[in-house]
């Protein structure tokens, strides 16, 4: 028999299910009526607390989403004539009422709502570029994905506390700064949109880049930049970023089986089964990269990555990688972005497509950089060519350096191995 | 986590074209929010063929298939958070055919992948 505590878990994971569901269009309706977004998720929440009050006495309604819709229309049209009455606009109010009935949807006809705009928008301001890039993500996983507070917190290993406040503030400071509800047009779209992307993919990274998936919602945060991507691609369908966006992420995340061995040590894409590598993912990734191509997209930042990842996922073995492709692509993301850890990688697809001579020539050139002073990966790339080209001892000491900037037990570890087995094959050679 | 629902039923003949409409709207919304990954629906069982092994015996057999009952429908893919959320799709889908498509009798079943790597 099942305990009454076990029970009202259970209650209260099925609700907030049922809430992540219904939650954007709960949201996106009430922002309209409201033309306030930040206003629009307190009664969206308000909403939630009531069915997490409601529904564990009497069960999880038949049409939850329809129970959910009006119970914050109501919260919206109570707000809205509480307004009102303060104004004592009582010749405005008849004419009022009206429209909000027009707002008042048939609840039976839920699935008619096409939401796509004022999702755009509701996704906009979350991710204004007027807030920080943290409580971007944070306000975009409560608002869009309809994550908790609790959980966001859990995600990204910080106090409750600490997201609710930053979520506040952010709410506060858009509507203090009149961004409640408005949708950017023509040349603001473009910059305000990789504002969104931005923090797409901070959130995918954030789960991707994870030490070790111990708590389930860190790979969550990829799952849900995941969604967030296919979201925007399918509402901004014009997009070649977005798309290109989706794709790198997608991609990216089809590798997620193979990456780590059974101890959770990390594998190193080269060295991964690829038969694990996720195909409908792969598939899905290729799709979309298609789709930016055929919209012209094929120079942006996302899109090119997107094309790299791209090689290494049609590879059927490591040793079919097509490298000096993907070095020419570095070549042209680093004709974009200025940026010397995209001319590192570069310097690693050279190494592989032209041999360890010309991939060093680039590294070597990148030592004095001033923004990779402290990066183990540029010693630990050094010292990968230098092994190659059989200057072992000059491996070593390149491994060791890396050992001592890897911030990572783990990596630190592999660094440890390399320099070993590269003093190894000095003494031997 | 990834799921895969199986829609089952004994009712033989098409949805009525209220409950495809539906069908296809809570589709495309849950495509578009990113949750469902693949889906599509089957043509009748008549229409398709078994291949068997039965005593050692590989055989191929052509439809119809007077002894089966509950007949596979359709399916949907989906990524989601966990079992709760699957339910909860899986009970909204559901519910459109009790509304819908009275009479109607059948079971959709919700699956998790089982993960790969090690």
């Amino acid at each position: 028999m099942r305990s009454a505590a076990m029970t009202a878990a259970d209650t209260h994971r099925a609700i907030l299910a049922v809430w992540r569901i219904e939650q954007p269009r709960l949201i996106t309706s009430l922002a309209r009526m409201l033309r306030d977004v930040p206003l629009a998720e307190d009664l969206t929440q308000e909403a939630l607390l009531a069915a997490l009050e409601r529904w564990p006495a009497t069960g999880v309604p038949e049409k939850p989403g329809a129970w959910l819709m009006a119970t914050a229309k109501h919260r919206a049209l109570d707000h809205l004539r509480r307004g009102r009455m303060l104004e004592r606009k009582h010749d405005m109010l008849a004419w009022d009422m009206d429209e909000e009935q027009q707002a008042m949807p048939d609840l039976e006809s839920a699935l008619d709502d096409d939401i796509g705009d004022e999702l755009l928008r509701l996704i906009f301001t979350a991710c204004h570029p007027r807030l920080s890039r943290e409580a971007r993500a944070a306000l975009a996983l409560r608002m869009i994905c309809g994550l908790t507070t609790e959980e966001i917190a859990r995600a990204f290993l910080l106090p409750e506390a600490t997201i609710a406040q930053r979520i506040v503030r952010a709410k506060r400071t858009l509507s203090e700064s009149g961004l409640a509800y408005e949708t950017p047009h023509g040349e603001e779209l473009s910059e305000r949109l990789s504002s969104v992307l931005e923090v797409v993919y901070l959130i995918f990274n954030e789960g991707y880049t994870a030490a070790r998936g111990e708590d389930w919602l860190r790979p969550q945060l990829c799952n849900e930049a995941l969604r967030m991507g296919r979201v925007l691609t399918s509402i901004a369908p014009y997009e070649p970023e977005a798309h290109g966006l989706l794709a790198l992420m997608e991609l990216n995340d089809s590798r997620t089986a193979a990456r780590r061995d059974a101890a959770g040590e990390p594998i190193l894409m080269l060295d991964q089964k690829r038969e694990l590598w996720d195909q409908l993912q792969i598939r899905r990734g290729m799709r979309s990269l298609g789709r930016a191509h055929e919209l012209g997209g094929a120079g942006g930042i996302y899109v090119l990555q997107a094309a790299i990842i791209a090689c290494h996922a049609q590879a059927r073995t490591a040793g079919d990688t097509d490298w000096s492709r993907i070095a020419g692509l570095y070549a042209e993301l680093a004709a974009v972005v200025r940026s010397p850890i995209i001319d590192l990688n570069r310097a690693v697809a050279v190494g592989m497509a032209e041999g360890p001579e010309a991939g060093l020539a680039i590294v070597d050139r990148l030592v004095h950089e001033p923004a990779l002073k402290g990066y183990h990966l540029l010693p630990s790339v050094r010292g990968d060519l230098l092994h190659k080209l059989g200057r072992y001892e000059e491996a070593r000491a390149a491994f060791e350096a890396a050992a001592a900037l890897a911030g990572n037990t783990r990596e630190r570890n592999l660094l440890r191995r390399r320099a070993a087995e590269a003093a190894d094959a000095a003494m031997s050679s | 986590m990834r799921y895969m629902f199986i829609v089952t039923s004994a009712h033989a003949g098409p949805p009525p074209p209220a409950l495809l409409e539906a069908m296809h709207k809570l589709a495309d919304r849950e495509i578009k929010a990113g949750r469902m990954l693949d889906n599509g629906g089957l043509m009748p069982l008549a229409t398709g063929a078994q291949v068997r092994i039965k005593g050692g015996q590989l055989s191929v057999v052509d439809g119809p298939f007077v002894e089966a009952k509950e007949v596979i429908g359709g399916y949907a893919v989906f990524e989601l958070q966990g079992k709760e959320e699957a339910l909860a799709s899986a009970r909204e889908f559901m519910q459109l055919h009790k509304d819908l498509f009275p009479g109607w009798e059948g079971t959709c079943e919700l699956r998790a992948f089982a993960a790969g790597g090690p």
